[in-house]
């Protein structure tokens, strides 16, 4: 599993439930280190005892914390590089949902080597959208519920997401448009540069 | 003229940053997005070498002459604040009726979009400054990630380099460590002393007390080298009892013979290791690279070899100047002398 998605487990549960669960996590799942680096490559099975450790460290199920993954993902403040990237996604929320089809080629452009699964987005009707996320990394439509969730607040739209069983072999998000200019949503500014 | 009011609406759609000359070279209609760049200043009716500077190709400075450029890349800047650089393409309208010259921001998009506030609105579909602009951020945070996994990967190959010249017991340097250092020292033909230390008994205090209270007289050793020699010099440990001291910059035997001389009576000295009392001393052997007419490193080892050997065989616990064997191998000192 590529550093990053490792990194970004890490960095969720230091930043939610602080550096001493990170530790105790590490330690369940025999990592012999506390740190991953984001740019190197490791083992799938380390990344699936880290997740097994979170769950049993906090007592929820897996869905319930890599749905709060994604939404971490987007909304807080330390991952704002993140949330930029997906903003050049579109104007609009609908617009970023269609750019999802996009998403994993968008990926591989930045960090060639960082493979995430194929997303396809189905227009049921102009406020109902049905996201197919296609098999490749176990638990990825949980962390797209939370990002595709806090992306709606990024963008000021409301709207009502669910896990809508499968397609075939892929796993289906029902993405239901309540209101496309709900709240003022977060500023975007193209030319915003770190200083 | 309602050929040319199409032909705009066309292009405010197509190339937002498009400007519409007349025949005299007048602006009669620009895009959007580049009239966006000097708000409160209509680009429409002035000249349009009185908006934009040819930058290149640099001979042309007539309406005229940039007819002729059709087809061929152009380099231009705004006058004015900011003085944005921007790519354009001239294309002569039918009838000599003017032309139309289709701009963008080329390289200078990263700080036109902080300069000017533009938004993805700003640019036409087909654009692909968006991507670019996504991919510039997408790789920055890609290298800053790269670039830190550098930086820690750099401290522990510094580390693990610092760890290879170091011999872990003492804290002193190691037998590689001092051949780097003497392979410096000879190539830069820098002058100094080289020490060749000898704990004698220390076989015994092994025996007796065992290995721990060996590694313990060991490290009392070592301090005593260290406290007793400058900072820039060198202490190394390059076998079980066997050190090395290397003096830069010194060739005073009456220096070294004292330093040898306090370096003895300090090993002399009974150590503690818990109920036991270890007694060592040092036998030891020094050479100058001033010496050598044109100094080796094996020649300068064997030297301080002989004069160690020199030392053991007076009976112990003293120190012997390469330069006192005399006749005896003064400047043959290439036959191997084993030190025990």
């Amino acid at each position: 599993m590529h550093g990053l998605i490792n990194r970004a487990v890490q960095s969720f549960v230091c930043v939610t439930y602080g550096q001493s669960c990170w530790l105790r996590v590490a330690d369940a799942a025999e990592l012999g280190f506390t740190e991953f680096e984001a740019m190197l490559v490791y083992d799938d099975d380390v990344t699936i005892r880290v997740l097994d450790a979170v769950c049993a460290d906090l007592k929820r199920p897996r869905a319930e914390i890599l749905e709060d993954l994604g939404t971490y993902l987007v909304s807080h403040p330390k991952m704002e590089d993140l949330r930029r990237l997906l903003r050049f996604g579109g104007v609009t929320y609908v617009e970023f949902l269609h750019s999802l089809d996009d998403l994993s080629d968008r990926v591989r452009l930045a960090v060639s080597d960082l493979c995430l699964p194929a997303l396809e987005l189905i227009e049921v009707s102009p406020t109902e959208f049905r996201l197919l996320c296609h098999p490749g990394l176990a638990g990825y439509s949980s962390v797209m519920v939370g990002v595709l969730r806090a992306m709606a607040d990024d963008y000021g739209a409301l709207a009502m997401l669910s896990h809508d069983g499968q397609d075939g072999e892929a796993e289906v998000i029902s993405v239901v448009l309540v209101e496309s200019a709900f709240a003022k949503g977060r500023h975007f500014d193209l030319g915003a540069r770190k200083s | 003229m309602k050929g040319a009011g199409d032909l705009a609406g066309l292009l405010e759609t197509l190339c937002p940053m498009f400007v519409l000359v007349d025949e005299d070279g007048r602006i009669t209609r620009v895009g959007p997005t580049l009239q966006k760049l000097r708000p409160g200043q209509p680009m429409a009716g002035k000249d349009f070498l009185e908006v934009f500077e040819l930058v290149r190709p640099r001979s042309v400075t007539t309406l005229s002459g940039l007819m002729s450029l059709a087809g061929a890349k152009l380099h231009l800047k705004l006058h004015g604040t900011p003085r944005t650089a921007l790519k354009g393409l001239i294309a002569p309208l039918p009838q000599g009726k003017g032309a139309v010259i289709n701009l963008s921001f080329g390289i200078s998009i990263l700080d036109a979009v902080r300069d000017y506030a533009l938004t993805s609105a700003d640019f036409s579909g087909t654009d692909l400054a968006i991507e670019l602009l996504y991919l510039v951020e997408a790789k920055s945070a890609a290298m800053e990630a790269s670039r830190s996994l550098n930086l820690r990967l750099q401290g522990a190959m510094l580390a693990a380099k610092e760890q290879a010249f170091t011999d872990m017991l003492t804290g002193l340097k190691n037998r590689r460590a001092l051949d780097v250092l003497l392979g410096h020292l000879v190539s830069g033909n820098a002058p100094f002393a080289l020490m060749h230390l000898d704990l004698d008994f220390f076989k015994s205090v092994n025996d007796q007390y065992g290995h721990a209270a060996g590694d313990f007289v060991l490290q009392q050793a070592a301090r005593i080298m260290i406290e007793e020699t400058r900072n820039d010099d060198t202490v190394a440990r390059i076998g079980g009892d066997e050190f090395v001291i290397i003096f830069k910059g010194m060739s005073d035997e009456v220096i070294l013979s004292s330093i040898a001389a306090r370096l003895i009576d300090r090993l002399q000295k009974p150590m503690q290791f818990e109920n036991n009392t270890c007694r060592v001393s040092g036998s030891i052997g020094t050479a100058l690279s001033t010496q050598f007419s044109s100094p080796k490193v094996a020649e300068i080892m064997n030297a301080a070899d002989l004069a160690l050997y020199e030392a053991k065989r007076k009976g112990r616990s003293r120190h012997c100047q390469y330069s006192a064997l005399g006749g005896l191998c003064h400047g043959d000192a290439t036959s191997g002398v084993a030190s025990d």
